[in-house]
């Protein structure tokens, strides 16, 4: 059986319809608050911010076009809200000295590959880029956005999607290489 | 093909290789990309790292967990103080949100099928759709079920995937006509069965509707004569 797709689910919200609110709401709420969170690093805050997010959704319904799918439409809501709660809270940073002070349980990267998988050490890399970076990767990657959804989302050209990709992907590489991951590339 | 003898191109085709990981290019790249690893030790073994950063960039994501309950609570408490302040109105049956219930699971591509097979979907479709009367009320903007007439001349539009219901009521208002059965999917083509008049109409004036209709190529992208509904 086909599952209702989140067009006709927004046209149901659109009249006022709770129980299509709460199917969209149990398909995308966790994604939306993975890409908050990682952009916020803040889990309190990102509960906060998709209750937000959503009654967008709840509000602006009615003047949903449908030029982009429902989910990019979300996430681009849901980066608004979340860059708008940072500059709002006092000493947030968007850059990578955040992500230096969320967990760095080894600083001596042959420390760090003794006790841990190649995985894992990327895994942690994957946390130390800027959120310029981790926001791409986390698009393209993980919420499996198009260049051109990419793009609607972060409000850049496409082109310039595939370049911050490029960088955010050798920046990755470099962070390994540090850490004693030699890849070959760039 | 000596994929270093044409760098740009490589370049070009290096940067789509995240996204071909993801699944996430049309056709056309990705063919391109397949080709060009078919060819390119070296772009292969790149994209070998492309891989391995997107299975841990979603194993990294899986492991942030979800939000606890408390955010749908308090999603649907503000939800309902909206509400209780100012209930919003409910549309029984909106021809706008009905187009866009079928057009919403076709991709463009799939929409743009040829006129020749929106005519052919008509006459396999006529005699296995339930048909369905749908009156315009204009000003209100909301259409009744009703026993669907089999009188009249007929015509199968397609409306274009851009317009708006709005422009698709004022353009069925323009003409007097109504819609009497639809979406109509077939082929990957949609369209809809609608009545220009209730009586049979000469075959000149129904040419000349038609071509008239044609022209507002902003709301409709296929217009022809159709049989009546089966009965």
């Amino acid at each position: 059986m086909q599952a209702t797709s989140d067009e006709v689910l927004i046209g149901r919200i659109a009249n006022g319809d709770r129980l299509a609110m709460q199917v969209l709401y149990a398909r995308h709420h966790v994604r939306v608050f993975r890409f908050v969170v990682r952009l916020v690093r803040d889990e309190g805050m990102a509960e906060d911010l998709i209750s937000e997010v959503f009654l967008d959704v709840w509000r602006q319904a009615g003047r949903f076009e449908g030029r982009s799918a429902v989910s990019t439409w979300m996430l681009g809501i849901a980066r608004f809200k979340a860059l708008s709660a940072l500059r709002r809270r006092p000493n947030a940073e968007l850059d990578e000295e955040t992500a230096g002070a969320i967990e760095d349980p080894s600083d001596d990267p042959e420390i760090s590959l003794e006790k841990k998988d190649k995985g894992s050490v990327l895994r942690k890399c994957l946390t130390e880029l800027s959120a310029e970076h981790r926001e791409i990767i986390d698009l393209v990657y993980y919420h499996e956005m198009s260049v051109e959804e990419a793009a609607q989302i972060v409000g850049i050209p496409e082109n310039t999607v595939k370049t911050r990709m490029f960088y955010a992907r050798k920046k990755l590489a470099e962070l390994l290489k540090a850490a004693g991951i030699e890849r070959g590339w760039p | 093909m000596n994929m270093f003898s044409k760098e740009p191109e490589r370049h070009e085709i290096e940067a789509l290789l995240p996204w071909h990981a993801a699944g996430t290019l049309n056709r056309r790249d990705a063919d391109r990309v397949e080709q060009a690893l078919a060819g390119d030790r070296e772009l292969a073994q790149r994209y070998l790292l492309v891989r391995e950063e997107l299975a841990e960039t979603i194993h990294l994501n899986e492991t942030l967990g979800a939000p606890s309950a408390r955010a749908m609570e308090k999603l649907f408490a503000a939800i309902d103080a909206e509400e209780a302040r100012s209930p919003r109105r409910r549309r029984s049956f909106d021809l706008g949100a009905r187009i866009s219930e079928f057009l919403a699971g076709f991709a463009p591509r799939t929409l743009a099928w040829s006129a020749t097979a929106a005519a052919l979907a008509i006459l396999l479709q006529a005699a296995v759709i339930t048909t369905v009367v749908v009156k315009d009320r204009g000003a209100g903007g909301t259409i009744d079920m009703a026993d669907a007439p089999h009188n009249g001349s007929f015509v199968a539009i397609r409306f274009a995937p851009q317009a708006t219901a709005s422009e698709i009521t004022n353009f069925l208002g323009a003409y007097k006509a109504t819609v009497v059965e639809g979406p109509i999917k077939s082929l990957g083509a949609i369209h809809f069965r609608v009545r220009l008049s209730e009586t049979k109409l000469p075959g000149g004036e129904v040419n000349k509707i038609i071509h008239d209709m044609q022209a507002e190529s902003k709301i409709v992208t296929f217009v022809a004569e159709a049989p009546p509904p089966t009965q």
